[in-house]
């Protein structure tokens, strides 16, 4: 590029200037996008009922700041980490569920043949771009019609079979050379024995992209699991964190501190594994 | 036994049994549950005891003046972010696309706004909860207050409550458009470049006719997800307001309408038929996307 002849009467910047002035554009840039979180971080040293009066703010007494939330949190922090727990425990069977449920689906989209294929694709194409807040009200109406309200398969079951996590599986197992299935064949082994031995091994990647992408969002999912759970003992994260919210609680260090912790996990894999975040993002666009 | 192993090794049998989860899920979770708020959006249910009352709620919700100020909330809102999570993840993913600047810093960049996506509605929410708050020491009046302007009250009134709501929305949003807008970009091939570069086309000229042209799949998709995304708005208003209600009901969503209707009043008659408008506006979006861009040609064609 540096060896473009200079063509144009325009007056251009010098190179290495053009780039200082860009890096310096998204440093700044990357300083704001991070200063939400940076300013709870410090609100996290500070008195609870303080930080809720007078908003997030960069005007700090810092005589103020101390690490009792931080004492707070490990010893004294109610239900917090029964939250966590729940939110964990739902995370991991949600994702290891959809994965499974998920990609034996799209294997059946990917690989065969049969009556009705392409109206039931078109479904899948469908739903991937429902979003859940409509069929909020048909849900909970079903939900608590069968009085399974309160109960972690309400919340679980109906996701198993998830359109983005089926589309990404059978474009990836499109790409798998039917040779290969052909030779597990002549070896004797099942349909299943195939799916299992031969293909899951060979898609590790997308499993990984899709484990990642599932997990933010259910890590994450606040709606669903705020209309369908009444006690305490089983909220999630999110939900517990929604309920300290209200005037009632009054206690705002635990909202400031474990809005910011329960962050952590999300954080960490984050930063270990950030090119699956990308694909598991990017998952849907594949369309194009 | 025998039927089993048959079944076992079939080719015939197995796509049923493969697909079956997604058909019982299918008709369990989406077909059965559909149906059935169209059938109460004709009902009037009073202590589970349900009439048919044809289609008065439909002619309630068309005069509700409630319902018209939620729809014009989810549209303005719409509207709003796409005008905003296009254009600007656009430019910076251009920017970190380009070959001049640092790599390390772009890559940090990059990152870093992302970062915003992994948080929940809930932790978001509560975080520009407490940036806008309506004291002079809040953040956003802090900054507000650089430019020599007075405190806002920013959630009290309309126009700083869809600032916020919008703030929110960019912070969450802009570093996912990005990642899908540098996908795009990254599959242009280089020697559209290098031939532009040859002919003397300058960078802003190279991004308007090969860059924008190329990438116009990834900006019909984007834009997609957004108006669905946009117009199924609920929870970041529900987080910044602590709740379903706003001054005014400056806040208030189709679906925090659909909501509080149905969930918050238990008036499922009336509320299932704000559902069927929602999910007919939606469904009719989706089709005319799925058909404009092409895919159930690519599909069937496979």
């Amino acid at each position: 590029m540096s060896a473009q002849p200079a063509t144009r009467t325009k007056v251009q910047l010098p190179h290495w200037l053009h780039g200082s002035v860009q890096t310096g554009f998204l440093l700044v840039l990357t300083l704001i996008v991070l200063a939400p979180l940076l300013i709870m971080f410090v609100a996290t040293f500070q008195d609870g009922n303080d930080v809720i009066r007078r908003g997030l703010s960069l005007d700090i007494d810092r005589s103020s700041l101390s690490l009792d939330n931080y004492v707070m949190l490990f010893t004294d922090s109610g239900p917090y980490f029964r939250w966590f727990a729940n939110s964990i425990l739902l995370t991991v069977v949600q994702v290891a569920g959809t994965l499974l449920v998920s990609s034996f689906v799209a294997y059946g989209f990917a690989v065969y043949e049969f009556k009705g294929k392409t109206a039931l694709f078109i479904a899948v194409l469908l739903l991937m771009a429902v979003p859940f807040e409509i069929m909020m009200l048909p849900l909970y109406v079903l939900v608590n019609d069968v009085g399974l309200a309160d109960s972690y398969s309400v919340i679980v079951l109906p996701f198993l079979a998830a359109a983005v996590t089926i589309f990404y599986f059978r474009q990836y197992f499109l790409g798998i050379p039917k040779d290969l299935l052909e030779a597990g064949r002549m070896d004797g082994a099942t349909e299943f024995g195939i799916f299992f031995k031969i293909v899951v091994p060979v898609a590790k990647p997308a499993f990984a992209a899709m484990a990642i992408l599932n997990g933010m969002i259910i890590w994450n999912n606040f709606l669903w699991p705020l209309l369908v759970l009444r006690s305490e003992s089983k909220f999630t994260l999110p939900i517990g964190l929604n309920t300290l919210l209200t005037p009632h609680e009054n206690n705002y260090e635990l909202l400031i501190i474990g809005s910011l912790f329960s962050l952590l996990p999300v954080l960490v894999l984050f930063l270990l594994f950030q090119r699956f975040f990308v694909a598991g993002m990017t998952a849907g666009a594949l369309k194009g | 036994m025998v039927v089993l192993r048959r079944l076992l090794y079939s080719q015939k049998a197995a796509p049923y049994l493969f697909i079956a989860p997604f058909v019982i899920t299918l008709l369990a979770f989406w077909l059965l549950p559909l149906a059935r708020t169209f059938l109460l959006s004709t009902q009037e249910v009073v202590f589970g005891q349900a009439a048919f009352i044809g289609f008065d709620n439909y002619q309630r919700l068309w005069e509700d003046r409630l319902f018209w100020k939620a729809m014009f909330n989810s549209a303005r809102y719409m509207v709003l972010t796409i005008a905003l999570l296009i254009p600007v993840p656009l430019v910076l993913a251009a920017l970190i696309n380009s070959k001049i600047g640092s790599e390390r810093v772009k890559a940090v960049f990059k990152a870093s706004m992302f970062v915003p996506a992994l948080t929940s509605v809930v932790v978001a929410g509560i975080i520009f909860r407490l940036m806008f708050a309506e004291t002079g020491t809040g953040l956003m009046n802090q900054i507000v207050g650089i430019f020599g302007l007075e405190p806002v009250r920013w959630l009290r009134i309309d126009t700083g409550g869809l600032i916020a709501l919008l703030a929110l929305a960019m912070w969450r949003w802009t570093g996912v458009n990005i990642l899908y807008f540098l996908a795009g970009m990254q599959s242009i091939p280089e020697e559209y470049y290098e031939a532009a570069t040859i002919d003397g086309a300058s960078r802003l000229q190279q991004f308007f006719h090969i860059t924008l042209p190329n990438l116009k799949p990834t900006i019909v998709y984007v834009t997609t997800i957004s108006i669905y995304g946009g117009l199924a708005m609920f929870l970041e208003s529900f987080m910044l307001y602590r709740g379903n209600s706003s001054p005014n009901d400056q806040g208030l969503t189709v679906i925090g309408y659909l909501y509080r209707r149905g969930i918050e009043q238990n008036d499922l008659g009336f509320a299932s038929a704000v559902g069927v408008v929602l999910v007919v506006v939606i469904m009719t979006i989706n089709l005319t996307f799925l058909t404009l861009s092409g895919t159930f040609k690519k599909e069937s064609a496979q």
